[in-house]
């Protein structure tokens, strides 16, 4: 057994071991700490699996951004807890869930087990055409070019669940600003942060963006990052949140989506296809598409952490 | 000279691990939150250092070296604000959750 | 064993291990916790898949990937928007239990004391009150 792969074992099992931890745990705030962990652990098991991409997504949104809304909504919930562990399920339900999940992990087992050999794969195809899209790294050609659709659609899913968030909002406090008031000590070492670390924060964020086309990277990743640096002004409390209707806000939640389908649709006329690029001009549009939806992946990402509004708008 | 590098290299790395296991160590063990958090910097402090110095030899090139001690930087400074804030609230008697 | 194999095993238990989570913990914020380690299992399957089609010159399949990355993103709004209804949940009912019959205990500090009363079916007796008190008009916003 060679080092790399007794330190895969090693990952599985611990991986497993918090998971379990997770599902167990007598208190939700533990449980969470466990799964914020869990997807740390999980971004090494990416890269072990030469994922690097999915590594950096799977470590800002997997782990950061899911952990930073589950950590609020915990504190929120704070005093439900004790009346809930009053409703646990009796021994054989337990039981019966214990025996559903063992047949349905067996059976994903078995499939694993029984995949084809040799595993029949696209990245001969995807490695074809990369020198015409003007990109290098082969998952973003994936995600921009080859399932430009799947992007273009991922966008726009990505703005319904931040509307479905708003239409959560109670009728008396519709077009406030979401989340509560933070006000941290301006002097304090939360604002201190707050200041220190956006500068940097937004260089790395955007210079993620901007390598995605070679080397692992992307707009994900990158929009993540500005997202965060975003929340933690507003969590200092240097800036307050945008009252959700305010017409900016608006206006550029919706630009990236629409000029993406706008561009698509020119590529019907120039290029013969929905969503085709003309020759030549693959890597000007790829760019023009890319930096029109960072605005609307950051605000989007950020917006959905800060949640429904809760204060009354102002006039 | 690879082979002296490569000595220096398990040689710290191998520390930076003691480190890290002190740390959770101290963390399981300690009996109030204060010096847990104690624990904790020696982890992300010295544990971390050393690793990071550790792999500087193998980064490949001064750009990648850099990144990593960027890195090592911006752990310390998150760790050491986090830590203010927790052991701010610990003080005052409530518990994180 | 190899490492795509590994961590097709591993994602398997995952599922499983959330799929018991789901089931059997009361609070929809567990089971929403666990709702998600079911996504990663699946994920992590997927991922597993991606690296058995390595082939190009390339450490893994690109195309799971790709489609990977889109998930994990329709993953997290999916979990933004389920604790935005768990949230609204809480405040209307004060409590997030997901079993019936529950009473509706109306949060007392800034919620509208008609929609309040209303819930707490005592409406009538406060109504019949504020028409006894003199002067009043027989409006409730007059008592609180």
């Amino acid at each position: 057994m060679t080092v790399t792969s007794a330190l895969a074992m090693v990952l599985a099992l611990i991986l497993l071991a918090i998971a379990a931890y997770t599902v167990a745990a007598r208190r939700t705030f533990a449980a969470i700490e466990g799964f914020v962990a869990y997807g740390l652990l999980l971004s090494i098991a990416w890269v072990a699996l030469s994922s690097i991409d999915v590594a950096l997504t799977e470590a800002a949104i997997g782990s950061g951004l899911t952990g930073v809304l589950l950590i609020g909504a915990a504190a929120r919930l704070r005093t439900t807890e004790a009346a809930l562990s009053a409703e646990r399920p009796g021994a054989p339900l337990r039981w019966l869930a214990a025996a559903a999940s063992a047949a349905v992990a067996g059976g994903i087992a078995v499939a694993v087990l029984s995949l084809p050999d040799p595993a029949p794969t696209l990245a001969p195809a995807a490695a074809e055409h990369l020198a015409s899209t003007g990109l290098g790294n082969p998952v973003t050609a994936v995600l921009i070019a080859y399932r430009a659709l799947d992007t273009l659609l991922e966008s726009i899913v990505v703005v319904f669940a931040l509307i479905g968030v708003w239409s959560l909002t109670p009728d008396r406090t519709w077009g406030g600003r979401p989340g509560p008031e933070h006000a941290a000590d301006p002097n304090g070492i939360l604002a201190y942060l707050a200041r220190l670390l956006p500068p940097i924060g937004i260089t790395v964020g955007l210079y993620i963006f901007w390598v995605g086309a070679d080397l692992p990277g992307g707009k994900f990743q990158g929009a993540t990052i500005l997202a965060a640096m975003w929340l933690l002004v507003m969590m200092a409390g240097l800036t307050d949140a945008p009252p959700i209707s305010r017409t900016w806000l608006r206006i550029l939640l919706v630009a990236g989506p629409l000029l993406f389908i706008a561009i698509g649709f020119a590529g019907a006329l120039t290029a013969g296809a929905v969503l085709a690029y003309p020759e030549g001009y693959a890597k000007l549009l790829i760019k023009v598409i890319e930096a029109a939806l960072m605005p609307t992946l950051t605000l989007t990402l950020a917006l959905l952490v800060a949640g429904a509004s809760e204060r009354t708008a102002p006039p | 000279m690879s082979f002296f590098l490569d000595i220096f290299i398990v040689v710290t790395v191998s520390a930076g691990a003691f480190f890290f296991l002190a740390g959770s160590v101290g963390l399981l063990r300690f009996p109030d939150a204060l010096s847990r958090l104690h624990a904790l910097t020696k982890a992300d402090n010295l544990g971390l250092g050393l690793i990071v110095l550790g792999l500087l030899p193998r980064a490949g090139g001064l750009l990648a070296a850099l990144k990593l001690v960027v890195v090592w930087l911006l752990i310390l400074l998150a760790s050491a604000t986090v830590s203010q804030m927790v052991a701010r609230v610990a003080r005052r008697g409530g518990s994180p959750s | 064993m190899s490492g795509p194999t590994l961590f097709g095993l591993c994602a398997a238990v995952l599922i499983g291990l959330g799929l018991y989570g789901v089931i059997t913990n009361p609070q929809p914020l567990r089971k929403i916790l666990a709702f998600n380690l079911i996504g990663n299992g699946a994920f992590l399957l997927f991922g597993a898949i991606a690296r058995r089609g390595a082939a190009a010159g390339f450490g893994g399949d690109p195309v799971p990937q790709g489609l990977l990355i889109t998930g994990i993103v329709v993953a997290f709004s999916a979990t933004a928007l389920a604790i935005a209804l768990l949230l609204r949940l809480f405040d209307e009912s004060g409590s997030t239990t997901l079993a019936a019959d529950q009473p509706a205990i109306a949060e007392a500090d800034d919620r509208d004391p008609y929609q309040s009363a209303e819930k707490l079916g005592v409406l009538d007796e406060l109504r019949a009150r504020s028409e006894s008190i003199e002067g009043t008009n027989g409006k409730t916003s007059e008592i609180f």
